[in-house]
């Protein structure tokens, strides 16, 4: 085995003179398959990005995979961006495709209304893509229509908020108010009715997240 | 007994396999992941993983920091090789920024990224060789990742959880004690690591072990994500460091391994050629860096005023440098809009960030691409239809680092 190791050892340090397919090769490609559809073609730091509409988004990804030139089989990064500016399409979510063969990154995005954040799940085309949905739903809430298995992954199953959306600020590291004399902040100080960031806390009214847990 | 006498609960004459909590099989699995194996007899049939016990929000919290205040977040990632962390999240925020960096700084990194590789795959290594009934070997070979932590330690001051460099280089030079310590490591290390590998190689009974548990072909590595020595143990010569090199990796000269089954021995000798490879590239590195001479060798950060800190004796005497000095620090600086992916070649994969700027202070949002965490979802289909103990040996040899499973 050592001696079949070391007779695959190869040096790459010829890999990038193969690179060959270029932005604007793909960006044709694409265009002459969707037509206006796939739109907003950018070069953020040399990659790549564009969107399609939401529900075209599977035919997308299967073109990107299946086309002879285009091989982008390896699906390295899928994650949500919450832009609450953007009334009807608050949600993005984003795939970062790779093209080993070519070695060549891609950026593709799609946008989702967040009342109704139904997007098709990629699970068919990579297996990889099962945890990072699920990841990406744990956060932003986004239902991948059609996974084997949408759960919560990192978080607890009993949260019920989407907790990187931006309406969930990160608590002020500042503030007096809190009753959390574990952790040295207190106490009592300005304890009662404090206004904070997070609107006016009253005792009887505070809740904690988890505390409506059946 | 007659059966009328034995109450059963409803249901249990059907089940015929035993549901087993398997762990915690090391220290590192104390409480961080539950794996649930559906046995029949000691064949798995099924596997459930929950992971989240170590979450910890980082993508939440980066969103109300300044940057040089996410590197310690970093840190927290892959902890067995946080420099690689820490570097790649400067190298990301200099994309971003646009910054150019030495080409000492390049150096003074990869000797600084290779020996956290080493320390990694010493650590993944010597685990499989714990996991499998050799605690020899672990034992032994602990004493240098000691000497690595040492050079950090005269480097940054830390161990651990290093918070090394900063955007634009490092926050002081390389002292003496550091280089000669790295000479020590250059002189001493093969010979104990060539003992490791007379151990564990040739070993009839680890060979038994590891040989054929847990494989994986290409195609399905491909397919599940997997990046770094795992995907390379299956075949695929993919690496970042040759693919998108990074901090100077084009001016070096070094192979990369591959393994033909992707199974735990294949694992496990892709990691330890990596190690002679980074023993390579660490001896380059410092010949390229002892090339410098006079003032070039007093370079070890870019010009990065509004990024980096200015010296503390000018802070107490001058006014610009006391102004950035304190806007640094409270984060009153405002990045370019932009959108970046940038990855490193981690210690077990392709660790990815994915950073959006809106030209606020802070990220507008950050997602880390955690190689474990892609391919922790892979376990269950290596470990079908084998037997119990190679559960165990597959998830020690995928080199799972639960604080980057779960960021």
């Amino acid at each position: 085995m050592q001696e079949n190791l070391n007779s695959v050892l190869r040096s790459l340090s010829e890999w990038p003179k193969l690179m060959s397919l270029t932005n604007e090769h793909i960006k044709q490609r694409l265009t002459e398959k969707f037509g206006e559809q796939v739109s907003a073609f950018t070069e953020p730091y040399g990659m790549l990005t564009f969107e399609s509409p939401k529900e075209i988004n599977l035919k997308v990804l299967n073109f990107l995979f299946d086309d002879e030139e285009l091989r982008f089989r390896f699906l390295t990064d899928l994650c949500a961006v919450h832009y609450p500016d953007k009334p009807g399409n608050e949600l993005a979510v984003v795939y970062h495709l790779h093209n080993l063969e070519d070695n060549i990154r891609i950026r593709y995005k799609v946008y989702t209304d967040i009342n109704k954040p139904d997007v098709y799940t990629a699970t068919g085309l990579f297996s990889t893509a099962n945890w990072m949905e699920r990841e990406t739903y744990d956060f932003y809430g986004v239902n991948f229509v059609g996974h084997p298995n949408l759960k919560r992954i990192l978080n607890v199953d009993e949260m019920d908020y989407f907790p990187l959306r931006k309406q969930y600020p990160l608590e002020d590291q500042s503030r007096i108010d809190k009753d959390d004399e574990m952790f040295g902040r207190g106490g009592t100080v300005g304890f009662g009715t404090e206004k904070t960031d997070h609107g006016t806390l009253i005792e009887s009214h505070k809740t904690n997240v988890g505390d409506n847990i059946v | 007994m007659s059966e009328q006498h034995i109450k059963l609960p409803e249901g249990s004459i059907e089940k015929t396999t035993t549901t087993l909590n398997l762990g915690p099989t090391h220290p590192a699995t104390h409480g961080v992941m539950q794996n649930i194996l559906e046995l029949d007899g000691e064949r798995i049939v099924s596997t459930e993983q929950t992971i989240g016990y170590i979450h910890r929000a980082f993508e939440k919290i980066a969103e109300r920091r300044p940057l040089y205040q996410i590197t310690p977040l970093t840190d927290r990632l892959n902890y067995c090789s946080s420099p690689i962390n820490n570097m790649g999240w400067h190298i990301t925020c200099e994309k971003l920024l646009g910054v150019k960096t030495p080409k000492r700084v390049d150096y003074l990194r990869i000797i600084i990224m290779e020996l956290a590789r080493i320390s990694d795959h010493l650590i993944c290594n010597s685990i499989v060789g714990v996991d499998s009934g050799a605690y020899t070997g672990f034992l032994y070979v602990m004493q240098y990742r000691e000497l690595i932590y040492e050079i950090y330690e005269e480097v940054c001051g830390s161990r651990l959880t290093t918070n090394i460099g900063r955007i634009g280089g490092f926050e002081r030079n390389f002292n003496d004690i550091a280089f000669q310590k790295l000479e020590k490591f250059l002189k001493e290390f093969p010979k104990v690591w060539k003992e490791f590998e007379n151990l564990f190689n040739r070993n009839r009974i680890f060979m038994e072990r590891t040989i054929g548990a847990g494989p994986i072909s290409a195609e399905r590595a491909l397919n599940y994500g997997f990046t770094g020595p795992n995907l390379r143990a299956a075949g695929v010569d993919y690496d970042v460091r040759i693919h998108s090199p990074y901090s100077s990796y084009e001016d070096f000269q070094f192979t990369v391994p591959v393994g033909t089954t992707g199974d735990c021995y294949d694992r496990f000798l892709v990691r330890n050629e990596e190690i002679w490879q980074s023993m390579s590239l660490l001896e380059q590195a410092y010949k390229k860096v002892q090339e410098f001479k006079g003032a070039e060798a007093e370079i070890y950060h870019a010009d990065v005023p509004e990024y980096y800190l200015p010296p503390k004796e000018d802070v107490y005497t001058k006014m610009e440098a006391l102004i950035w000095h304190f806007k640094i620090i409270m984060g009153e600086i405002d990045m370019p809009p932009g959108e970046v992916y940038q990855s490193v070649e981690g210690a077990n994969g392709e660790l990815g960030f994915y950073f959006i700027s809106d030209g606020g202070r802070t990220p507008y949002r950050l997602h880390f691409r955690r190689p474990c965490f892609v391919y922790y979802q892979a376990y269950e289909e290596l470990t079908k239809g084998a037997m119990l103990s190679d559960a165990i040996i597959v998830m020690s040899s995928l080199n799972l680092i639960a604080g980057e499973m779960d960021a």
